[in-house]
Order: C-alpha cells, then sequence, then structure tokens
C-alpha cells in the first residue's frame, strides 16, 4: 500500500450529510422552476408553441372577372407563384443571398431594400422577393430546395388584362390596401389584400372580391411546411357583367389609339356605356403584380396624366356644343320667338367689346336653323345677351351640366355651369355682362365632361329624359332626370343636327349612308394657361368636340368624343371619330360588322370565362 | 497483498438508477430523431452504453489505490494529451476538442475530468490534517487551473467548468476553513464583474451565449432563440406532457440540439412535469446513493474518489437543467446518461466504474 493513503482518518460524515441535504435543495429548487414553466405558465407556452408549429395560409380568392355585356372577357384573374424568403435563420439567410440574386435575376441593393424594409416585421412572416415568378424562377425555386431552403413559393392571382389597355382608364387598377383604408374597415380588409384602387375595380369591389380560404399547415424549424392540418376553401369572387360592347370598344380604341382626350359611347334610351376611351392611359398590369414606387411616381408626375379618366375627369369649355343647351334655352323660355334672326358680320360688339365668329367673312342673315348647321357664333352671342346668364345657366343645369351624371365611377367631376349666384360666391364679385356672351358659344367659365356632354345631348334629342349613365348591365336603382322638352323643339334642333352633317354644314365631311346621324361641333380654346395645368390638358392648344347620334328621333346611340390638344377644329378631329363609331354600331346591328382585330388572346364567351374563374388554391407546395 | 474485489459489494441499488435513467434517455432519444435524418441514433446510443459498461467494468478491477499512485503520470498524460489537442486537434463547429484514435474521435477533455477526479483525491488524501491550510487551497486551485486553461483554450467553457466543483467538493470535505470559503465566495463574487469587463476577451459565441442569457428576449432568432424554443418545449408540456414522440417543439425540431444537450427538454415537453419529477428524482437517487458509497469507502482516499464523481455528475444534472429552463446560460454540458454522445457516455461509465471500484473494496484490506 501506498505511503500517502491509510486507514487513520475518519471519514467526514457530517460534511457529507451536508452535501446530501444541499443536492435535495437544489433538486427541489429546479423542480420548482419546472413547475413555474410547466403548470403555473403552461397556457403561455402551449400558445406559443402552437405559434410556432401553425402556420396560417392564405388561399386567394380570385377577384371575379369583368365581361363585356355579351360575356366576353375584359378582365379577369390567373392563379400565379410569388416567391417567398424566409427569414427565420438570419445565418442560413446571409449564405444563400448571393446564390438568390443570381438565380433569380434579383439587384443586390433591390434584395436589401426589401429586407431592411421587413426589419421590422415578424421574422416568422416571409416577404415576397418576386411578386410573378416566371417558370424559370420556378423551376430555380423547385431544384434548389435543398441547398437554399429560405425559398418558398407561393400561389397568388392575379389580375389578368388579355387587351392590354384597353379600358384601363375605366376598369382602373388593383393593388394592396392602403394602411389607411386597412385601419378604416379592419374586420373587411387584412393587410396585402388586393383591392379595387380606381375605376371599377373599385367601384364594385365588393362585389368582385372573393373570400379568401386559410389553410393551416405545421410547419418545422426551418418554416417548412410539413403537413396540411385542413383547409378552408377560397369563394372566388364573382364576375360581373358591363353594358361595355367590345366591338364598340375596340373601334375607339383604335380611333383613338395616337390621341389625347375621351370617348364616351351610350345608349341614350337607358344609359348604358358601349364604349369608353381616355387617352392617353396606362397598363394595368404595371399594377397587377406589384408596381414599383419610381414607376408609381412617374404615372403620377406625367403632365399627361395618364391616369385620369378623361371621359368623367376632365373639365373644359364644351365650345358649340353648347349652342344646343342656349337653342333649347331659346325655344323652352319662349323668351325669343322661334323665327329670330341675326346678321353675321363676322362679328359682333357687345358692351364695347368686339366679338368673333368662327366664320370670318360673317355667315349673312341667319336663323337658329342655320346657326347651328354652320355654328354661326354671332346668332348666338344675341340670343345669349337676349336670354340673359340666368336663363342659359338655368337650361345647362337642366340639362344635367355643373353636376355629376351619377355614373357608377369614382372620381366623377361636376364641371361649372356659370352664373350670377355662383360668381358671387366663387368671386365675391357681380357677373360681367360680358361674360354671358362668351358663355353662350361654350367659352368663359363654363366646363364639362365628356360624359355630360353625351347625356347632355341625348336628353335633348328624347325629350327631356336625363338617363344615368352606368356600367353596371343589371345596375338597380338607376335614376332618370326628367326634364320636359317639347316635341316642337326637339324636332327643331335635332333637325338642325341633322342638318350640321347632312346639310353642308360644320360636320359636312362626316355623313353617313343610310343612317340618320346628327351631331354637333365645337372648338374649345382653352381658358388660362394655368387652369391647363391644373387639368393636365398640356400647352395651349385647342379642344376639338364632336357629339353625335343617330337615329335623329329615338336615338339608339350617342358618341361624345373630345381630343385634346390640337390646332384643328372638332369637326376634323373629334367627327370622324364619332362617325366610325357610329357606323361600327350600325354596321354591327345589320351584321355586316368586319371583325376587329384584337390584341387580345381571349376574348372568350361567358362560359369559358366563368371556367376561368375556377379557383385555384393557393399554398406552398411542400 | 493484492485486494481481491468481492462482487458481492457490486451496488445494484446504483446501477438499477443507471438503468431507468440511461433506458429513459434511450427512448428519448428514438423520439427526438426517429422521424428526422438521424433516425436510429438510439442504437448508436446503446452502443455507447455498452461500450461504457464494459469500460466500467475493466475500470472497477484496477484498484483505485493503484490508480492514485499513478496520479502524477496520469496528470502528465492528461496536460499532454490537452496540449496535443490544441496543437493537432480535430476542429468540428469552431472548436478544437477531438484528436483522431483509430478512426474514432477522442474527447481529451472527458478523459481529463476523471484525471482531475484520481489527482485532487490523491492530494486530498495526503493533507491528512482535519484542516486545509491557505497554502493547500493553493496548491489544489493550481492543480485544477492548468487543465481548465488548457480546455478554455479549446475552447470548451462547459467542460472547464466541470472540473471546478471536483476541487471545491473536495476541499470542502477535507476540511476547509470556513474563513476560507467566505473569502473564496467573495473572491468570486469580485471575480464576476471583473470577467464582465473582460468578455471582449471571449469568443464571440461565449459573448454571444452571455448576452443571450442576461437579454433572451432581444434576439429570439439568434442565440437567444435556442433558450426561449427550450422553455417553449418545458413549458408547453404542462402537467401530463404531450405523449411519447407527440411533442411539436422536439418532433418539429424546434428545440435544439434535442437528443444531446437539450435532451431534457425534449423529455418535458412529451412527458410533462410528470416526467421531470421521475427523472430529477431519479438522478436525486443517484447523487444520494454516491453519496451513501462515499459514507461507506474504505478510507477516505475512496470518499474522495467517490465524491469526485458526485460533484461531476451533480454539477452536469445541476447545470444541464438549469439551462433546459434558463436559469443558466448555454454551456454545453450534456446531461450524464441521457444526452446522446460517446465520449460523455463513456466518461460517466468509467467514472461510475471508478465508484464501483471504491465499493467492492470497502471491506477488504
Amino acid at each position: 500500500m501506498a505511503a500517502w493513503s491509510g486507514n487513520d482518518q475518519k471519514i467526514p460524515q457530517g460534511r457529507l450529510a451536508l452535501f446530501s441535504y444541499l443536492s435535495v435543495a437544489f433538486v427541489v429548487s429546479l423542480l420548482i422552476g419546472f413547475w413555474k414553466l410547466q403548470v403555473v405558465q403552461s397556457g403561455h407556452f402551449a400558445d406559443l408553441a402552437e405559434r410556432n408549429r401553425i402556420r396560417y395560409i392564405p388561399i386567394i380568392a380570385p377577384r371575379g372577372a369583368l365581361l363585356d355585356r355579351e360575356g366576353r372577357v375584359l378582365v379577369d384573374s390567373y392563379p400565379s407563384f410569388s416567391i417567398l424568403l424566409l427569414r427565420d435563420d438570419p445565418k442560413r439567410l446571409e449564405k444563400t443571398l448571393p446564390l438568390i440574386e443570381e438565380g433569380l435575376g434579383i439587384a443586390h441593393d433591390d434584395l436589401q431594400q426589401q429586407l431592411d424594409a421587413a426589419k421590422n416585421e415578424p421574422k416568422f412572416q416571409p416577404i415576397v422577393i418576386k411578386p410573378a415568378a416566371s417558370e424559370a424562377d420556378i423551376a430555380f425555386v423547385e431544384s434548389h430546395r435543398a441547398d437554399i431552403p429560405v425559398l418558398e413559393l407561393m400561389m397568388v392571382q392575379r389580375r389578368r388584362y388579355p387587351h392590354g389597355e384597353m379600358l384601363a382608364s375605366t376598369v382602373g387598377y388593383v393593388g394592396e390596401v392602403s394602411p389607411q383604408e386597412l385601419e378604416k374597415n379592419p374586420d373587411k380588409y387584412k393587410p396585402g389584400d388586393i383591392v379595387g384602387k380606381s375605376g371599377l375595380e373599385k367601384q364594385y369591389n365588393d362585389q368582385i372580391v372573393g373570400t379568401d380560404g386559410m389553410r393551416r399547415v405545421v410547419v418545422n424549424s426551418v418554416g417548412k411546411m410539413v403537413r396540411t392540418l385542413d383547409d378552408v376553401e377560397a369563394i372566388p369572387g364573382k364576375p360581373i357583367q358591363l353594358t361595355i360592347d367590345y366591338d364598340l370598344q375596340s373601334v375607339a380604341e383604335q380611333e383613338m389609339a395616337d390621341k389625347e382626350g375621351a370617348i364616351v359611347a351610350m345608349d341614350p334610351r337607358n344609359g348604358e356605356i358601349l364604349a369608353m376611351v381616355s387617352r392617353p392611359t396606362f397598363d394595368p398590369a404595371d399594377f397587377a403584380v406589384r408596381i414599383p414606387p419610381k414607376e408609381w411616381a412617374a404615372l403620377n408626375a406625367d403632365p399627361e396624366t395618364p391616369l385620369l379618366n378623361r371621359a368623367i375627369q376632365a373639365q373644359l369649355a364644351p365650345g358649340s356644343v353648347f349652342k344646343i343647351v342656349v337653342s333649347t334655352a331659346m325655344l323652352e323660355s319662349k323668351a325669343i320667338p322661334p323665327s329670330f334672326t341675326a346678321y353675321c358680320p363676322g362679328y359682333a360688339v357687345f358692351y364695347g367689346r368686339t366679338f368673333h365668329c368662327a366664320e370670318k367673312e360673317g355667315h349673312g342673315t341667319v336663323n337658329l336653323h342655320n346657326a347651328i348647321v354652320r355654328s354661326c357664333d354671332v346668332y348666338f352671342y344675341n340670343v345669349g345677351q337676349r336670354l340673359g346668364i340666368d336663363r342659359i345657366s338655368y337650361y345647362a343645369s337642366s340639362l344635367g351640366l355643373g353636376r355629376r351624371t351619377g355614373i357608377d365611377l369614382p372620381g366623377e367631376v361636376a364641371g361649372i355651369v356659370p352664373s350670377e349666384e355662383w360668381v358671387e360666391r366663387v368671386y365675391h364679385h357681380k357677373w360681367y355682362a360680358g361674360e354671358t356672351i362668351s358663355v353662350a358659344i361654350g367659352q368663359g367659365a363654363l366646363t364639362v365632361t365628356p360624359m355630360q356632354e353625351a347625356r347632355m345631348v341625348a336628353g335633348v334629342a328624347n325629350g327631356g329624359m336625363l338617363v344615368q349613365p352606368h356600367l353596371l348591365k343589371d345596375m338597380q336603382g338607376l335614376k332618370t332626370d326628367s326634364f320636359p322638352i317639347s316635341e316642337d323643339t326637339v324636332e327643331q334642333i335635332t333637325q338642325a343636327l341633322y342638318g350640321v352633317v347632312n346639310e353642308g354644314g360644320t360636320g359636312a365631311a362626316l355623313k353617313l349612308q343610310n343612317v340618320e346621324f346628327c351631331g354637333k361641333t365645337g372648338t374649345a380654346q382653352l381658358m388660362s394657361l394655368e387652369k391647363n395645368s391644373t387639368l393636365g390638358l398640356g400647352k395651349g392648344k385647342n379642344s376639338g368636340w364632336f357629339v353625335g347620334f343617330a337615329p335623329r328621333r329615338n336615338p339608339e346611340i350617342v358618341v361624345a368624343a373630345l381630343v385634346q390638344n390640337t390646332r384643328l377644329f372638332g369637326a376634323e378631329t373629334a367627327g370622324p371619330i364619332v362617325r366610325d363609331i357610329v357606323k361600327a354600331y350600325y354596321d354591327k346591328k345589320n351584321g355586316i360588322l368586319p371583325p376587329q382585330p384584337s390584341t387580345a388572346q381571349n376574348t372568350a364567351p361567358l362560359s369559358e370565362a366563368s371556367q376561368a374563374v375556377v379557383v385555384t388554391q393557393g399554398a406552398p407546395r411542400p | 497483498m493484492k485486494d481481491r474485489p468481492r462482487t458481492q459489494d457490486f451496488d445494484w441499488m446504483l446501477m438499477g438508477l443507471v438503468g431507468v435513467i440511461s433506458a429513459m434517455g434511450v427512448l428519448e432519444i428514438y423520439s427526438s430523431t426517429h422521424s428526422s435524418g438521424m433516425a436510429g441514433m438510439q442504437w448508436k446510443q446503446i452502443m455507447w452504453i455498452g461500450i461504457g459498461l464494459l469500460g466500467m467494468f475493466v475500470i472497477s478491477r484496477i484498484d483505485y489505490h493503484t490508480l492514485m499512485d499513478q496520479a502524477p503520470a496520469l496528470y502528465l498524460i492528461g496536460i499532454v494529451g490537452l496540449l496535443v489537442v490544441l496543437v493537432i486537434g480535430y476542429s468540428r463547429l469552431g472548436a478544437k476538442r477531438w484528436i483522431s484514435l483509430g478512426g474514432q474521435t477522442l474527447q481529451v477533455s472527458e478523459i481529463m475530468k476523471l484525471v482531475i477526479i484520481i489527482v485532487l483525491a490523491r492530494y486530498f488524501t495526503e493533507v491528512r490534517t482535519e484542516r486545509l491550510t491557505l497554502r493547500d487551497l493553493v496548491k489544489v486551485g493550481a492543480l485544477t487551473v492548468v487543465p481548465m486553461a488548457l480546455i478554455l483554450k479549446q475552447p470548451d467553457l462547459g467542460t472547464a467548468l466541470v472540473l471546478v466543483p471536483v476541487a471545491v467538493v473536495g476541499a470542502f470535505l477535507a476540511g476547509i476553513e470556513w474563513k476560507h470559503l467566505a473569502i473564496g465566495f467573495v473572491v468570486i463574487a469580485l471575480l464576476v464583474p471583473l470577467g464582465w469587463n473582460m468578455r471582449n476577451h471571449l469568443k464571440p459565441y461565449q459573448q454571444q451565449r452571455i448576452q443571450t442569457f442576461l437579454h433572451p428576449e432581444e434576439d429570439q432568432r439568434g442565440a437567444g432563440y435556442q433558450i426561449l424554443q427550450s422553455e417553449i418545449a418545458v413549458g408547453s408540456g404542462g402537467f401530463w406532457g404531450k405523449g411519447f414522440g407527440k411533442g411539436s417543439q422536439n418532433q418539429l425540431g424546434f428545440v435544439p440540439v434535442r437528443y444531446s444537450d437539450f435532451i431534457l427538454a425534449a423529455l418535458a415537453e412529451e412527458q410533462g412535469f410528470i416526467g421531470v419529477c421521475v427523472v430529477l428524482l431519479l438522478y436525486l437517487g443517484l447523487i444520494l446513493r454516491l453519496v451513501d458509497n462515499a459514507q461507506k469507502a474504505k478510507d477516505k482516499a475512496g470518499m474522495y474518489v467517490v465524491m469526485g464523481v458526485t460533484a461531476i455528475l451533480g454539477f452536469h444534472v445541476l447545470v444541464n437543467a438549469s439551462m433546459v429552463i434558463g436559469y443558466m446560460p448555454v454551456t454545453g454540458i450534456p446531461l450524464p446518461l441521457m444526452s446522446y454522445g460517446g465520449s460523455s457516455t463513456a466518461f460517466v461509465f468509467l467514472a461510475l466504474g471508478l465508484v464501483m471500484n471504491v465499493r467492492m473494496r470497502r471491506f477488504v484490506n
């Protein structure tokens, strides 16, 4: 036995016992610790465990399609994939970022910016780094599941615009719900929801929006889906049918293709809008994914205001088209005899100021019919002076000017019908009598929209029935304003408007065979450069108007066209547009419409359209 | 004269406790890994236990006095081994802890734990008085600090710290004076803020662990993630547990290294508070049984050996269980007998072999 060892020492039993007690104390305190977590706080931690384990994945419901009056698809939805980036594991993320940038073709700065923007979001919330994945992108994600596990695919629904820019200003665009809307309707929307932002998409958002479903999935610690717990199916949005006629719309779009302005084609009997164009416009597909902030700013700042729907938002002087209103006022008020004539030497002097006629040589002695047919300004200066501003303003307002037409679109503007009361209210001074002379030929402070023009002309032509223009085919509760106009007045005015086209008037070049095509030209000078810029109307040039309808009595179609920023007259610019649309209307009615060249891949009839909105479930694939 | 160990003195009670704990460990390893890419891990663990039992049998046959005779040589071999690790060691996860030995990797610091038990047991036995002088304490400290420093250098803070309780418990039993004990606590209390100021010299992962321990909520997906996920696993297990193989935190991989360092979290989730009670009481039983062995040792040398083992195992259980419930930082100290691992399992059985060694010689002279 070694020298250091021995039995001579007593084992310290006391201290060993103390060690035992200490051990018991430690175990008891550990058990207290476990008790706190497992019994006292177990509910809290059970919640946390569930939140770890279960992820809710929305199954996006497609928005309802927009169909034309014959059920042809104008806009629909299609399922597409978004690429999500899982941010649970920062280290792994950092390692794979260069691979992701290369594989998906995302610029490093872009990706970094997106990551920075989402910095304050919870880490388990993945971010969308590529909203519209191409097939190559999807293949990249699928083939790199093992080495780039931070990528995931999510099925979403996107808007498809098979006809490109067609009807874009009217349809509007969709986008993520804004924080303001979210705050106002916390029950209705959730972050990231796609809602209509303008146009019909906004107006009928509640009708066409579907109800998103929800899938509960179990995920593991790196956020990968392990299995599905349950599904609540998405309810696709219902399609809505519009009054738009795809054929007429196509013609109208082609007519306006390289111009600036707007077209409204309406059935004057019921207010159904058959075609509606505003140019320049935008490509709604730019918004269907996620519009980059730069492009959005560019669209908003564009002096040509592509986001404006000029058919209801451009307010400018109607020019000679307003002579229809003044004529109606003259005949209906009986303040002036119908046989009133005036001599036109090419100008007239009122209140010490010279007012010119469009025809420098003068029209000679003209009656009402000829004054309308040849658009004699001097005749209407005289009529205007005799009527006075309040009578003119009363008839203009009664024919729907100066107030919204009630079309089912957001953002319609009212225009201005000046009156003594108006000038006192707005400018705090008395009405200048000379201003009445300008207003009488549709100039001065008077402004209207193309939509109001179409409705006004339709109202006069059908005896004072002011229909409510609308785009939804089965719109309920339509309001028709009635402002009865005597048969004599209607007859006289429509005869004159027929003469404009068919009796060598200002629209003589627009004559159509076998169609009682009537209309009125107008060329409005712009009021001021300042006003131009606020309306986004560009440099001071003319606005050419033409409002036409057919047939002369009980018209079936009325078309208002506005061509802006032109040196030409309304008869030369807007006139042919209206004529071509009216012609197309009759050609179609008579079954001889030439087939519309279409850029669309998809003009499917209704039956196919309803198939197109069958819900496709959106969820990451395992 | 050579001592003859007595087989009837084999501690069957201790072995029973070890068997039950090991079985629970194997089951939980199975539960944690069967649905993952690591399926079948439990068989490897059973193999390690088998090897451990063999080693335990071998070490129990060598008289612990013989081992203590060789204490200086063993100490030297241990230190050289640690130096070798630092020079030609095999790196894994940024730490040099292993040397390659015939295709297998060996964690030398585990051997050092056995060596320090024997070395300190011999030192304390040689003191012979009822009181430990300050001089003795300094010597004990020096013997402990050298291997600690080498292990820290690997770096492996957890294993380095494990050497401390052997010295502390030994000194306590060797009759450390209460005033020295008090001074010791004061020194440690002063060292903590000093260490805090030195924290910039720590490895980044160690800084992170300390930071995480102090403020786990600040970085829920970084290092604090491990502690938080462990707590969620434990807490969500509730009183009765979610059932074997049904813990979501465990099965879906939210609990970090759930088959090894955090196996108690996995068990707590699936077996609940009840399961934890059973396990901790089994460990308490094991510790008390070891203390009982120490009390019945033939000599002080035997007692020091047994209590060295007891100190290390107790420290492991205390630190590991505290870590799982967020009471201590993550130090990488496994739960003895339950956590998966070759070297650590082998160490426990070899250490228990030392205990058996002492026990079987208690009536031998």
